[in-house]
């Protein structure tokens, strides 16, 4: 346990979508925090809230959808309750996020230096070439080659893995205390994910940066993230170290989410899969959300079960939760 | 890009020759050629004459050789009604109808990208809503009604404009031009304005279109999430993402709107190409009907190529893959 | 938000997909109106010579020494001119409702015949394929980036002026649309599996032509045809206020607003006026019409 306050700590984060067929509560009741330095990952299928979450974080949650409950604390600031003003003030300066698909997030018809500059300019004063020489510095940080050319280039002349070592850094430009990463590699091939995995351990580590890592893909979690949360149907049904977490699940979700990793299996044997699938977030069943679909469940699943801390050190939202030995692997 | 270039004049001349022949066609070959080529009371020596000059007992396609050489030559004919060269009478007006034609453009950029950009940016408000009326009105009011009523309100009733002519026009480049002088522009004014209406209606939907569809756009969250100004995402990422689209299309309108100049022309009394052509029609002046239609598809062939270059200098994308990056 | 399908449920009301179009294309009180205002006015026109005090075409009928009155004197037959008269002494109420006569017979007449032309070939273009699709294309291209009023001016030019020669021009401007939309549609429909089933059964190809691909290509067709009829009406009456179009003997509205041009600038403005207002409402309730259908008739914009 880390004796220094955390830099995030979000607190039942309700964030709503009230739309014309009801209401999605796509993040119900949400609470983490992250450390110091410390990387978080937020694991979840898709629609499962995770996404929503980072932009509640960050305050870009567009209507029909807004922050319904809830708090989210960042360096004693609760980010819930600041202005317009306050928030553009934070972001891509003390909190910063980066995206899934780096070809939609630049601007194609902006050059790489006019997109870097001005984000520099957004929040220092400082002059244009002292801005660029930033622009720079933050490129060869992700290990871009030949700065000066690359910036005046535009996006599309980059490759995928380039575009996003440039999404980076940007996001390291003020040298945040909290990047927020919505699936960053999802776009890219294995190898240029790895790469890029490696640099980023590299920089929070050396850098002091918290970060929210946002996937589906578990492998990647695995090499990189310090703590985890699953996320299902909008609610973080584990938490917990992430060793202990892959090692041991407590939830029958992330036992079905391990299982179905193909790495995982045996060769000859069938893909283990979750039944089933994610139910609607307007027609939520009553009791555990994931209860049509597990294995496990009872009449006690009825009942919604509340995150308890089940081990030292381990939660989870569950009345029948994985004690026993894992099955052999 | 020179091989695009290469290919695309080749293209053009086709188009211009398959004008050629078409024009040549409906000049001389429908109906009597004699009848209509030939100035209405020539008496029958003077005709005998001129069907001798004019090669009209010749071959069909022999005329149309004839033609075409002359044509190159820069010889379409000469006007029955001015007796003086077809091509001469045609560029002496075509100042008079391409500064209207710029003006009417401009008077579409100034007031429909902001309005479109407005009704993008906020589609449920009030103002939105009449924009968008407003821009259904644009262009299913007929351009000459909307010139009257303008002659009426502003020249007859209030009398701020003068209600039909030229002005006094300046020299520059050796044509005269309206925009030079004050009075000009005051002339100007009127005509401009009802042009670009249906431009105005253009830019407005396309605006709004792009815009809406722009704001949906990663990039534009992204500039968000990078802290920058709601002024700074919406004037330099949004706006010049849907720039060069709305440029396109109101460049390629360019030869629609001169063609459509003939409307406003005739309301307007403007002394350009547009009121030419409809006099000339009027009254059978032939020779001037084919220097004007084929001085017409010249113009609109250069504006396409023009408008296609400079939308590939303008979008980064289409430049330099061209260049082969 | 997709439509599920609940099964065991059976629906309470047979909802068949016309009715379900009259009640979307009602949700616009605005197109609804219009619709009835352009109902009005075709009525109007059919009914002409029973609605009208005077009959502007007869000049048996006419007393010049009424020309230039203004709206609401009485003439010397006796009855009121409501909205005046003009040069000839023409009631220019009774002018402006024989006006709309000729005015949508040119217009929708064009239109009409254009769709008819046009859908033919844009269908041949999508079945047939191969040259016979680019020969058309081709050719649609050309007509498509030529302006309308250009080529309506040449066409007019070429033969010279009348009303036939007016309808073939726009016939002439106008197809191309048709061409265009139908052969769109056709070419999705054409992949679709009930085409391929009538081709299975042998049927021959101009019943697969009619009667299964065309049905199916209608709704975007109907939405152009609508539009095309405001623009081919615009377009006639531009036409004849250049001179170019419909004889004086029989004026469309575009004819009359021509004839009052010159008395404008002496305050005489009903004379072009009111022919406007008409011919404006005319195009502006069937443009409104023809927006509501095509946001209802088009699927990818429904949420």
């Amino acid at each position: 346990m880390n004796m220094t306050a955390p830099t995030l700590e979000v607190r039942d984060l309700k964030t709503h979508f009230f739309t014309r067929a009801g209401v999605v509560k796509a993040v119900d009741g949400v609470s983490f925090s992250v450390g110091r330095g410390k990387v978080m990952g937020l694991v979840g299928e898709s629609g499962s809230g995770k996404s929503v979450t980072g932009f509640s974080i960050i305050g870009l949650v567009d209507p029909p959808g807004r922050v319904a409950g809830g708090s989210i604390l960042f360096q004693g600031r609760d980010l819930a309750k600041l202005s317009e003003e306050e928030m553009r003030d934070l972001r891509g300066n003390r909190i910063a996020m980066i995206f899934q698909d780096p070809m939609m997030t630049l601007n194609p018809v902006l050059r790489i230096d006019t997109q870097m500059i001005e984000t520099v300019l957004a929040h220092k004063k400082v002059s244009k070439e002292e801005a660029r020489q930033r622009a720079r510095d933050t490129l060869g940080m992700v290990g871009i080659p030949s700065p000066d050319e690359r910036l005046k280039a535009y996006p599309h002349q980059f490759s995928g893995g380039m575009r996003q070592r440039v999404a980076i850094a940007i996001a390291l430009l003020h040298e945040p205390q909290l990047i927020i990463a919505d699936e960053p590699t999802t776009a890219l091939d294995v190898t240029i994910q790895g790469q890029i995995l490696a640099e980023v351990q590299k920089l929070c580590a050396t850098t002091g940066t918290s970060m929210i890592w946002i996937t589906h893909d578990l492998s990647v979690v695995a090499g990189l993230a310090d703590d985890i949360a699953v996320m299902y149907a909008g609610r973080i049904v584990e938490k917990g170290v992430v060793g202990e977490v892959l090692d041991k699940p407590l939830h029958p979700y992330t036992h079905g989410l391990i299982g179905s990793v193909p790495s995982r299996n045996k060769r000859g044997e069938a893909l283990r899969q979750i039944p089933g699938m994610t139910p609607s977030l307007l027609n939520l069943p009553p009791g555990c959300a994931f209860r049509s679909r597990c294995p496990r469940a009872s009449e006690a699943c009825l009942t919604e079960p509340l995150l308890a801390e089940i081990l030292p050190g381990r939660e989870a939202r569950c009345v029948h939760p994985h004690l026993e030995a894992p099955e052999a692997a | 890009m020179t091989v695009y270039l290469v290919r695309r004049l080749l293209q053009a001349l086709l188009v211009v020759l398959a004008m050629s022949v078409i024009v040549f066609i409906g000049v001389f070959a429908i109906g009597d050629p004699v009848e209509i080529l030939i100035s209405p009371d020539a008496d029958q020596i003077e005709r005998e004459r001129a069907v001798q000059a004019l090669g009209l007992d010749l071959p069909l396609w022999q005329q149309y050789a004839v033609f075409l050489t002359k044509a190159l030559q820069g010889d379409l004919g000469r006007s029955f009604v001015y007796n003086e060269p077809a091509l001469k009478l045609i560029l002496q007006r075509m100042p008079a109808t391409m500064e209207l034609a710029f003006g009417a453009t401009i008077f579409a950029l100034i007031i429909g990208l902001p309005l479109g950009l407005y009704a993008g940016l906020r589609p449920n408000s009030r103002f939105s809503r009449v924009i968008m009326a407003s821009s259904i009105l644009g262009f299913s009011l007929p351009t000459f009604w909307v010139g009257l009523m303008l002659i009426m309100v502003f020249a007859v009733y209030l009398g701020w404009l003068p209600s039909t002519g030229r002005g006094d026009t300046g020299t520059l480049l050796g044509m005269q031009w309206s925009f030079l002088t004050w009075d000009g522009l005051r002339h100007m004014a009127m005509p401009a304005l009802n042009l670009s209406l249906f431009k105005i209606s253009l830019v407005i939907r396309l605006t709004r279109a792009g815009v809406r569809e722009t704001m949906l756009m990663d990039y534009v969250k992204f500039a968000r999430a990078k802290g920058l100004s709601p002024a700074r995402v919406t004037f330099v990422h949004v706006f010049k993402n849907i720039l060069i689209p709305v440029v396109t299309v109101v460049g390629l309108e360019l030869g629609s709107t001169i063609a459509f100049s003939v409307v406003t022309e005739s309301v307007f009394a403007w002394p350009g190409m547009g009121k030419l052509i409809i006099d000339s029609i009027n009254v059978l002046d032939r020779p001037v009907i084919v220097a004007y239609l084929m001085m017409i598809v010249l113009m609109f062939i250069a504006i396409n190529l023009i408008v296609d270059l400079t939308y590939s200098m303008l979008d980064p994308r289409v430049r330099l893959e061209s260049k082969g990056t | 938000m997709s439509d599920a399908v609940i099964p065991g449920k059976i629906a309470d009301k047979v909802e068949t997909p016309f009715r379900r179009f009259v009640s979307e294309f009602a949700e616009s009180k605005v197109a609804l109106g219009a619709l009835v205002v352009f109902i009005i006015i075709t009525l109007l026109a059919i009914f002409a010579p029973w609605i009208t005090p005077q009959n502007p075409y007869d000049l048996a009928e006419l007393d010049i020494m009424d020309g230039r009155m203004e709206p609401g004197t009485v003439g010397g037959a006796g009855f009121t001119y409501w909205l005046g008269t003009d040069d000839q002494g023409r009631d220019m109420l009774s002018g402006i409702i024989y006006g709309l006569r000729i005015s949508l017979t040119v217009g929708a007449g064009s239109a009409l015949i254009a769709c008819l032309i046009g859908a033919s070939l844009g269908l041949l273009a999508a079945y047939a394929g191969g040259r016979t699709d680019s020969v058309i294309m081709r050719l649609v291209d050309l007509q498509l980036s030529f302006p309308t009023i250009l080529a309506a001016l040449m066409i007019l030019a070429f033969l010279g002026k009348g009303i036939m020669n007016v309808v073939i021009a726009l016939v002439l401007v106008e197809w191309a649309y048709y061409a265009r939309t139908v052969r769109g549609t056709a070419l999705v429909e054409r992949r679709r599996e009930y085409i391929e089933a009538a081709q299975c059964l042998a049927l021959p190809t101009h019943r697969v032509l009619f009667r299964h691909l065309l049905p199916n290509c209608l709704p975007p067709l109907i939405v152009v045809g609508t539009m095309q009829v405001a623009r081919a009406i615009a377009l006639e009456a531009t036409l004849s206020f250049l001179g170019l179009g419909v004889p004086i003997t029989e004026p469309s509205l575009g004819l009359l607003i021509a004839n009052g041009y010159e008395y404008m600038l002496s305050g005489k403005y009903w004379i072009s006026f009111y022919p406007g207002i008409a011919l404006l409402i005319t195009i502006v309730s069937i443009n409104l019409v023809g927006d509501q259908l095509r946001d209802v008739l088009n699927p990818r914009l429904k949420k």
